[in-house]
């Protein structure tokens, strides 16, 4: 009966990271990082939100991280509407008020994007909508992403945030790996660059899928990135793990990331990057 | 285990069926389906996982390759098998056999009953996420017909990478869902005693499925494995002579499409 008493503790992991997630927004005029716990004057984060002592990067929904991120971008799918395909109580409810508190249709903003004059088809993640978890809208928008991307012979560059499948759409969200790895292969196969982006928190069926499938995958300092979560392991192991376990640092150590790269390093990066696999694309084109 | 005749089954006593220690494992259900099958071990990068049983074998005198998760008999066999879910090197080991099998031009028919993926310190160093993602990738565009049944549970990702081809069929005392309806009403209702209920509302019966499309159909179950594995056979057969009518192109064209409509 371990997997039985394993699956059934899921919740409290999600409960409890759901508090925290409160925490991590700062609204107060003293912060505290919850990595490493030292307070700040809030306005200390500056524009990147960023923790001044460890470089953590805030979690911040995706319109204010394409504030700074990108120079023109052009939306698209902003009003593609879930079906609620379980019919789940009081999921409409939930889906507008996570709606009011980002400004998004669901929990993917996408659109092309210029950086430097070098277009893109850019995705950017929204902690704050119901946890950054993968619906059947935030699957269709990613999908739609990688297919205009690969008729337009761009490349993609997204940014992960999430706590894993969206339990009120049950296996249809489930169904979104496996259409979103299909448009992730198609647009590689022709030639294609995929950089991804992983921010805090990037776990469950995010991790199992498009965020491991990048050409280059790089991720902001001490980002959650794993599989399962911390609470769920120890129950079926009955062994404590290491507090670090899926930080993006270890993570890099095992060798499943390029690169760490700084908040405000981010956009350089990605438009070097751009620049270094430009010539090969043009070749296949 | 409840009678093929009995159609009033609720959702969660197919969970409990699905779950029940009568299950046939993974070799049983091989030994029945197939003749001369070889194991082929290990996913040539670390490691061998006991939780996926992986070889080639012949199906009505054509070789296949198989890969069938297996939670095992024995409480020791139990423990290495994690009660059959699988370590990164499992995935590996079954991309490395399904690659192989398109070398070669072999179908391959995976069988699929798992909790889910491993929550361990080791699965997670070992890259789990990346093993899963790997899979479902590779497996999109792999040219050779990719035929997966759900024999017990289906959990999740775990299942998912086992069950991302062509067609995918469950057997009549099988569930499939994004989570464990105990997990599932713990986070939903923070109550996982809620786990009826939640089995109800997650649609993870075969019938549910197969109205929303996710599966292509159901193997009638019975008491008797031999009647099972000749409805198996028989399905098998349908589905491998349709799918080899195909050109590579058309097979992977039709797989995109298959879960291009979620």
């Amino acid at each position: 009966m371990q997997l039985f008493n394993e699956l059934k503790t899921l919740g409290h992991k999600h409960i409890k990271a759901d508090k925290k997630a409160g925490e991590k927004v700062p609204s107060g005029m003293w912060i505290a990082c919850p990595k490493c716990h030292q307070s700040f004057y809030h306005k200390d984060l500056g524009i990147y939100q960023v923790c001044p002592n460890c470089e953590y990067g805030f979690r911040i929904t995706a319109r204010e991280r394409l504030k700074w991120l990108v120079d023109s971008f052009s939306e698209m799918d902003d009003s593609l509407k879930t079906t609620d395909p379980l019919k789940f109580p009081n999921y409409q409810k939930k889906l507008s008020k996570a709606r009011i508190q980002t400004g998004l249709n669901d929990s993917v903003l996408t659109g092309m994007a210029k950086i430097e004059d070098q277009r893109l088809a850019l995705g950017i993640m929204d902690p704050a909508f119901i946890m950054g978890s993968m619906g059947t809208i935030t699957g269709e928008k990613i999908t739609r992403l990688f297919e205009r991307a690969t008729r337009q012979r761009v490349p993609v560059v997204l940014f992960t945030s999430s706590g894993g499948a969206r339990m009120q759409e049950g296996i249809f969200s489930l169904m979104q790996m496996a259409k979103i790895s299909q448009a992730v292969k198609r647009h590689s196969e022709a030639g294609l660059l995929y950089i991804t982006v992983l921010t805090d928190p990037t776990t469950g069926g995010v991790t199992a899928s498009f965020a491991m499938q990048g050409d280059i995958i790089l991720s902001e300092p001490r980002v959650l990135v794993g599989f399962a979560g911390k609470r769920v392991i120890e129950q079926t192991t009955h062994q404590k793990v290491p507090s670090d376990l899926q930080d993006a640092e270890r993570v890099l150590e095992h060798g499943f990331i390029d690169a760490i790269v700084a908040r405000k390093d981010i956009k350089n990066k990605i438009a070097w990057l751009l620049e270094l696999h430009s010539k090969g694309s043009d070749v296949n084109g | 285990m409840v009678s093929l005749l009995d159609k009033k089954k609720t959702a969660a006593q197919i969970v409990a069926n699905a779950r029940s220690e009568e299950k046939m494992s993974a070799y049983e259900l091989i030994d029945g389906i197939f003749s001369e099958f070889m194991e082929l071990h290990g996913d040539r990068l670390s490691d061998d996982d006991a939780a996926i049983v992986g070889g080639v074998a012949k199906f009505n005198d054509t070789p296949v390759t198989v890969i069938a998760t297996n939670k095992g008999k024995s409480a020791e066999e139990r423990l290495r098998t994690h009660f059959g879910c699988p370590e990164p090197s499992g995935y590996r080991k079954s991309l490395r056999l399904i690659k192989q099998a398109e070398k070669f031009r072999r179908p391959v028919i995976a069988f699929v009953n798992t909790a889910g993926a491993y929550p361990g310190k080791s699965a997670e160093e070992n890259g789990q996420g990346e093993a899963i993602a790997h899979n479902l990738l590779e497996i999109s565009s792999v040219k050779t017909p990719v035929i997966s049944m759900i024999y017990g549970e289906g959990g999740s990702g775990g299942a998912l990478a086992l069950a991302c081809g062509d067609r995918v069929w469950m057997f009549e005392n099988s569930m499939y869902s994004v989570l464990s309806p105990e997990g599932f009403a713990a986070i939903l209702w923070k109550d996982s005693s809620r786990a009826d209920e939640a089995a109800d509302v997650m649609q993870l019966t075969p019938e549910k499925l197969l109205e929303q499309h996710v599966i292509d159909g159901i193997v009638p179950e019975s008491r008797s494995h031999k009647r099972v594995f000749k409805a198996v056979k028989k399905i098998l057969q349908k589905e491998l002579t349709d799918l080899e009518k195909l050109t590579s192109s058309e097979l992977i064209e039709k797989r995109h499409q298959r879960f291009r409509q979620f």
